[in-house]
């Protein structure tokens, strides 16, 4: 197909003995944006520094801007733009010269440097630091900074590993902004995040990675209509009976046990099926403690499907 | 105009080494501390020690600051080229090697570009020590037409351009192959050691005892210093009541061995940095 910028087919990495990420294929299409969700360790990194050809093409096929990963590093280099996990930015260079060595190393010409980094100053609004050394940077602007970096040379897709991490909650909003902006140019945007939030708020496709592979991908309205129509969370006094009490009533479809509370997917309208568990767990001499009714979010797609909060 | 691929690299390390004042400042102080310190207390014993001793006859008698004087050079230049690696540690654990490293720029381009930098670094040294050191009596280039002088000057960037490439690729090396830079540090210090008193660059290496001596004459320290006596001083000349005579082949074989050296570390670096994994 003449729209898939980027093509994953049976992708498996291992360090060593240790498998990382084991036969993932995904698909991502031309002028999107597509996140891979999933809690620390799940495979994310060792995804998209394959792909950003940090890490070596153990097995697999992937074709990236129509280039081959395997065959054709040099030309899928030339048509990436990197954010890296951590800040990579050398904090002796100026705002204007970390973009004009970018540049440089990808060999742009003085004109095509020039112009480009003003527009992209101007983007990401750091056109008053262009000469203050990234040493004297916030966190938030370094982060602008990169993303600046990275789209530097005009990539065809932009490749973001954890983009908010370790940001406070304005930069974090303040970078979505600009990563809306930057996909509605027109560039290609692929991501990690282990932020359930970034990803429901940003993507047109998530996959959800957990143990090196992929559990479930679709859009996000997808993914959570995929859990029914409400989750109804309880704290009762013995959760374990009320969980095979409730087995067999009619109207639910699945149910869960973490950290004290139960889980409950509604078949269809959960403030119907509510009272009915309620006089149901009642009879059975089970006293709730709390309840909490509420639409699918992404934390109970994630949920749902690893079966974890999010671990550290 | 085609700006070479190495370009971009040789720049960013220059305009850091001029950026910061200090740094550059330590730098400088690092060759003068050396002639003034050090060449000046040796030059003192050695010259009351050797009071009585007659020079053999018909050379040109140097003094031993002169005799000196190309060994502080050499001496600057490793230690300078040694740690010359570091950046790129720095790089690599918290900076900007990354960005290189996924760009389509070769990585030979980085090497030749940091090498290109630091033989610069060590040019400025020695114009340093060389200046300095005329002012407080060293006789550099003496009895040289203008013509010799030229050529002098040729052959010391030659001669160092070589030694400060095989030094800083080792520096290379070990900045992708340790860890920290405790790891670092403390290999580039235990190397310093060898280099540094296994050769000729303080002391005649005629008085070096068996085992150091062999050691002293595959060091490419001592080549560097050969090199750099023949060209400010002379072919024949008598220091510390020793007679010192070099000859123009013993001088080309000693600038082959540099170049030589250069060409296999520069090999054996870029091999390691081709197959480095760093994420």
């Amino acid at each position: 197909m003449d729209d898939i910028i980027l093509n994953v087919s049976h992708f498996s990495y291992a360090y060593g003995d240790m498998k990382a990420v084991s036969d993932i294929s995904f698909q991502v299409r031309k002028g999107e944006i597509f996140s891979f969700l999933g809690p620390n360790g799940a495979g994310k990194s060792t995804v998209i520094n394959s792909l950003i050809t940090l890490l070596p093409l153990q097995s697999g096929t992937v074709t990236i801007a129509g280039y081959d990963l395997g065959s054709e590093r040099s030309r899928v280099r030339e048509s990436i733009g990197i954010v890296f996990q951590q800040i990579t930015l050398d904090k002796d260079m100026t705002v204007r010269e970390t973009l004009d060595f970018h540049g440089d190393i990808y060999r742009m010409s003085h004109e095509e440097k020039t112009t480009r980094i003003r527009e992209l100053l101007r983007l990401v609004e750091l056109e008053e630091k262009a000469d203050t050394l990234v040493n004297n940077l916030s966190g938030g602007m370094k982060r602008r900074l990169e993303i600046a970096r990275g789209l530097m040379t005009r990539p065809r897709v932009l490749f973001l590993d954890e983009p908010t991490i370790g940001l406070d909650p304005q930069t974090r909003q303040k970078t979505w902004d600009y990563l809306r902006s930057v996909n509605q140019e027109g560039t290609t945007i692929f991501m990690t995040t282990h932020y359930m939030d970034e990803a429901d708020l940003l993507s047109d496709h998530i996959a959800l990675i957990d143990h090196g592979t992929i559990i479930v991908h679709g859009t996000p309205e997808e993914l959570k209509e995929s859990l029914g129509n409400d989750v109804i969370y309880l704290e009762t006094s013995d959760n374990t009976t009320a969980q095979q009490i409730l087995t067999g009533l009619s109207g639910i479809r699945e149910m869960s046990r973490y950290e004290g509370k139960l889980m409950i997917i509604s078949e269809q309208d959960g403030t119907r099926l509510l009272p009915d568990i309620m006089r149901y767990l009642g009879e059975h001499a089970i006293s709730v403690l709390a309840v909490n009714l509420k639409k699918p979010s992404m934390d109970d797609v994630f949920m749902h499907y690893t079966g974890t909060e999010m671990r550290d | 105009m085609m700006i070479p691929g190495f370009y971009p690299v040789f720049k960013r390390d220059m305009t850091r080494h001029f950026r910061f004042k200090d740094q550059l400042f330590t730098s400088m102080l690092h060759p003068v501390l050396w002639l003034v310190l050090f060449g000046f207390a040796m030059a003192g014993t050695f010259e009351r020690l050797l009071q009585a001793s007659v020079p053999p006859a018909g050379l040109v008698v140097v003094n031993y600051l002169t005799f000196m004087c190309p060994g502080m050079i050499a001496a600057t230049i490793m230690f300078a080229n040694l740690y010359g690696g570091f950046s790129v540690l720095f790089d690599k654990n918290w900076g900007i090697l990354r960005e290189i490293l996924a760009s389509p720029m070769p990585r030979r381009d980085l090497i030749i570009g940091i090498i290109l930098s630091a033989i610069t670094k060590s040019l400025i040294q020695t114009v340093i020590i060389i200046v300095l050191g005329m002012i407080l009596g060293v006789s550099t280039f003496a009895g040289q037409s203008p013509l010799g002088i030229i050529i002098s000057i040729a052959g010391i960037i030659l001669f160092i351009g070589a030694f400060s490439a095989a030094v800083l690729c080792v520096s290379l090396y070990m900045a992708f192959t340790t860890s920290s830079p405790e790891g670092y540090q403390g290999i580039t210090t235990i190397l310093s050691m060898p280099l540094f008193f296994a050769s000729n660059s303080l002391y005649p290496g005629e008085g070096l005892p068996p085992g150091i001596k062999e050691l002293a004459l595959i060091n490419p320290l001592t080549h560097l210093t050969n090199g750099l006596r023949f060209f400010t001083i002379g072919d024949h000349f008598t220091a510390l009541g020793l007679a010192f005579s070099y000859t123009p082949v013993e001088i080309a074989i000693s600038f082959l061995y540099l170049v030589c050296l250069a060409l296999i570390l520069f090999w054996v670096t870029l091999r390691t940095i081709n197959r480095a994994i760093i994420t």
